[in-house]
């Protein structure tokens, strides 16, 4: 039986993190080989998601690091830092 | 992102506790991403991002001795880094309408995706431009925070479903419900945007427009 868009859009995130059972993959893949709109949408939401992912998208503010590490350092000296192991 | 392993953690985490301070820094290096970024989704501000999110290494550091190792080390500084930051929020009396609303709301919005056809293509070469990386975060801080909260940890710092809900005191169940809601937001809202970026032979030579 065929399933409806609709439904293929309901699982699009699962099936992108191959998180949905082997059953219900067959289905989703079966219709995305005649439904070139459920595959547009399967491809754009894939790249939203890869295009998100990369480190130039989201930076640290410049000096960020080396600011905080500073004020490890600091709070290293200052303190007696946590209780020792016993 | 490289995480020392959980071995190399634990051994760091007993090595500070018995005097070897400076070994802090490693320890708290592979998180400093993703507390910053937490702290940002929350705060949707640079400067608190940065102020909490020493606030809450120093914090670590003091608590180290209470860490038991039943989660992950980024998991337990992730759930300090957030109560920190729910504590700024109350302090600063800012705490957005959006995302009470959202909380409240698990069910509401509209989450039919854009339907196109023309854009397939990763634009990865694109990023060079700074207008997409532009486009691209201004689309998730868009999201109501439960949203971008989700979309933070486990598509941009890539941590899997299980930390994700453990860092943000959630169900595996919501992560995935509010992840599906989030990636189809941003398809919805970035998708028409992002075919701009595609190659252009693609859509000379693709025959759909």
């Amino acid at each position: 039986m065929r399933i409806e868009c609709k439904h293929v859009w309901e699982h699009i995130s699962a099936y992108i993190d191959n998180d949905v059972d082997p059953k219900l993959r067959a289905e989703i893949d079966r219709h995305l080989e005649t439904c070139e709109i459920c595959s547009a949408v399967l491809d754009s939401t894939r790249n939203v998601v890869i295009l998100v992912a990369d480190d130039r998208v989201f930076e640290l503010p410049a000096g960020f690091s080396e600011r905080l590490h500073a004020r490890i350092d600091t709070e290293l000296e200052e303190q007696s830092g946590p209780h020792l192991q016993t | 992102m490289t995480l020392p392993g959980l071995e190399l953690e634990a051994e760091y985490i007993r090595r500070v506790l018995a005097g070897e301070k400076h070994l802090f820094h490693d320890l708290i290096r592979p998180c400093e991403r993703s507390i910053y970024f937490l702290l940002f989704s929350l705060l949707k501000n640079e400067t608190e991002a940065e102020d909490v999110a020493q606030e809450t290494v120093i914090k670590v550091y003091q608590n180290l001795d209470k860490f038991r190792g039943d989660s992950q080390f980024r998991t337990w500084v992730l759930s300090i880094a957030r109560n920190e930051g729910l504590g700024r929020l109350r302090k600063i009396g800012n705490r957005r309408e959006d995302s009470l609303d959202a909380e409240t709301d698990e069910q509401g919005g509209d989450f039919t995706p854009a339907i196109l056809t023309s854009w397939r293509e990763i634009p990865a070469d694109a990023l060079q431009q700074k207008e997409l990386g532009a486009i691209l975060r201004k689309a998730i801080e868009r999201l109501p925070e439960i949203y971008r909260n989700v979309v933070l940890l486990r598509d941009i710092e890539e941590m899997d479903i299980r930390e994700t809900a453990a860092a943000l005191g959630i169900s595996e169940t919501s992560v995935k419900v509010r992840l599906h809601r989030a990636r189809a937001m941003l398809q919805r809202s970035l998708a028409p945007q992002l075919k701009e970026f595609a190659p252009k032979r693609k859509r000379w030579f693709g025959g759909r427009v």
